[in-house]
């Protein structure tokens, strides 16, 4: 809120933006997710507050009581708090709004599904820029828990063809960020416009490739920034890619073009075909021996002078207080993120070098969502973040043989 | 969905795949919370329902569910009732919000102090 008089509240749900397979809300599927924006806040701000108090006041004297140290890693505090009431309850809590907002939307996509897949319909028959693959298999990373505690996860079907899977996942962003990422939850998206115009004004890519792109949230504002470049984004996952599709066409993203595909294997592009390759809050979603096959067939199909960007919260360094890694590991283990924890302990930069890149290639830098900020807050980044959710993230990149950006970063 | 009709408020509570942590010894617990938790996002509802019936009452003499459905707050009225909200949900947190204070500052139990005030 930008008047100072103001307690910080969510936007009303009322605010996020309609596009073409938008679930039409009713008052009260309104009603439930103010509710739960609000509650979120509350969540992560004064509760939340209490699981470090929790912490530093009884759980770490007490483990050090009875182990004579410090607790060694994250898991170690996490056992240790999961003994702790505070903390059960808090936990519990924020798991009951996860499941919940996961409840409400469904219940919101599936009373009006067929009108929704009538109307993906209507942009999705006869474009080319739909291509859906039933040889896709879902990979085992997609497929052993419901990711988010998304009943179905990204592939899941209620009925053959329908977009649910991507209706809910869209609408309930506003609930689980209190609409830190705006009106079309495509903060990410607009960051990354505003950054490489700041980058390298004037720059033109020729193609874009986006792995991994869900509902297509972050991909749209490139495409749209970049009407002269053709742009792929690929998933695993067909009801999403239809969602993501439809999404994209009623938005006026035209270049943009949805590929079922598994980003494993990229090999019907050619070597050097894109311009940029990017990931954003994917690469958790995949797992230890997947995770490297990505990022260097990433690098293969990307150009000299191109660019990588992986977009993720950031790593577990030896830097980032082990309570704070207990914080960000939370969705680990209580919302369906199994390969999070494990993902956020890896050195992205070694990975990228590992895929192919120089050291000196590499750049890290932080981007906040860019949202319209007279009705959508500004995620805290403060010791009231949300930790795995905050609008604010931890972009690990490099430019691909580039004399001109290795220039510019000297 | 031809010719079945399609139960979507069934299929919205489908379980997610994966196990559910068990965050209270007693498994009851978990589930009583979670009944307890949709009951407080009901009556938040409904709170907001009255909101809505309320300031459009204000406007125009009568209504329908229709106006109901379509009304769309300003930005005032949205900040309003983004404070009702944020009021309802410290009202029914209270027990835990005090945890966090008692945590922060632990009391000695009355017991101790009433023993110590016969003494003085």
């Amino acid at each position: 809120m930008s008047n100072d008089n103001k307690l910080d509240v969510a936007p009303p749900y009322n605010a996020v933006a309609q596009h073409g397979v938008s679930p039409i809300a009713s008052h009260d599927e309104i009603a439930r997710f103010d509710f739960l924006a609000n509650f979120n806040k509350f969540m992560s701000g004064p509760l939340g507050a209490g699981n470090k108090v929790a912490y530093d006041t009884r759980v770490l004297p007490k483990f050090r009581k009875e182990h004579n140290r410090d607790p060694k890693d994250r898991f170690e505090i996490r056992h240790a708090m999961n003994e702790d009431p505070f903390h059960r309850l808090w936990s519990a809590l924020k798991r009951n709004s996860m499941e919940m907002r996961q409840q409400n939307g469904r219940a919101m996509t599936l009373r009006q599904i067929d009108e929704l897949n009538a109307k993906a319909r209507q942009f999705n028959e006869g474009r080319d820029t739909l291509e859906l693959n039933p040889d896709i298999e879902i990979p085992p990373y997609q497929s052993a828990v419901d990711i988010h505690c998304m009943p179905g996860s990204y592939h899941g079907e209620e009925s053959p063809g329908d977009i649910s899977a991507g209706a809910n996942y869209d609408c309930g962003i506003f609930a689980t960020t209190a609409g830190g990422l705006g009106a079309l939850n495509d903060g990410g998206g607009q960051a990354l416009v505003e950054w490489i115009k700041a980058k390298r004004p004037g720059w033109q890519p020729r193609r874009i490739l986006d792995v991994g792109c869900t509902t297509g949230h972050n991909i749209v504002p490139l495409a749209l920034a970049f009407p002269d470049c053709e742009v792929i984004a690929i998933d695993t996952a067909a009801p999403i890619l239809r969602f993501a599709h439809a999404r994209a066409q009623s938005l006026g993203a035209t270049n943009l073009k949805f590929i079922q595909a598994n980003a494993e294997d990229l090999s019907r592009w050619d070597d050097g075909t894109f311009d940029w390759v990017q990931t954003t809050m994917f690469l958790h979603e995949t797992s230890g021996k997947a995770l490297p096959k990505i990022l260097s067939e990433c690098y293969r199909v990307l150009a000299d002078d191109g660019l990588m960007l992986h977009l993720e919260q950031p790593e577990y360094s030896d830097e980032m207080p082990l309570f704070e890694q207990f914080q960000r590991d939370w969705d680990a283990f209580n919302n369906n993120e199994p390969f999070w924890s494990s993902m956020h302990s890896l050195d992205m930069k070694d990975e990228m070098v590992a895929a192919g890149f120089d050291r000196s290639e590499l750049f890290e830098t932080g981007v906040r969502a860019v949202v319209d900020r007279e009705i959508f807050p500004e995620a805290p980044t403060d010791e009231t973040e949300d930790h795995g959710r905050a609008a604010y993230w931890h972009a690990y990149g490099a430019w691909k043989n580039s004399e001109q950006m290795q220039e510019a970063a000297e | 969905m031809t010719e079945q009709v399609f139960d979507w408020m069934a299929a919205a509570n489908k379980r997610a795949k994966g196990k559910r942590p068990s965050y209270f010894d007693a498994p009851e617990s978990d589930r009583i919370l979670s009944i307890l938790m949709a009951v407080v996002g009901e009556v938040s509802v409904v709170r907001e329902r009255m909101d809505t019936i309320e300031r459009l009452l204000e406007t125009k003499g009568s209504i329908t569910r229709d106006d109901i459905e379509s009304y769309t707050p300003d930005k005032q009225a949205a900040y309003e009732r983004g404070m009702m909200i944020r009021e309802y949900i410290y009202r029914v947190m209270r027990g835990p919000h005090q945890m966090v204070q008692e945590i922060e500052n632990p009391d000695r139990p009355v017991e101790e102090i009433s023993a110590e005030l016969k003494e003085i």
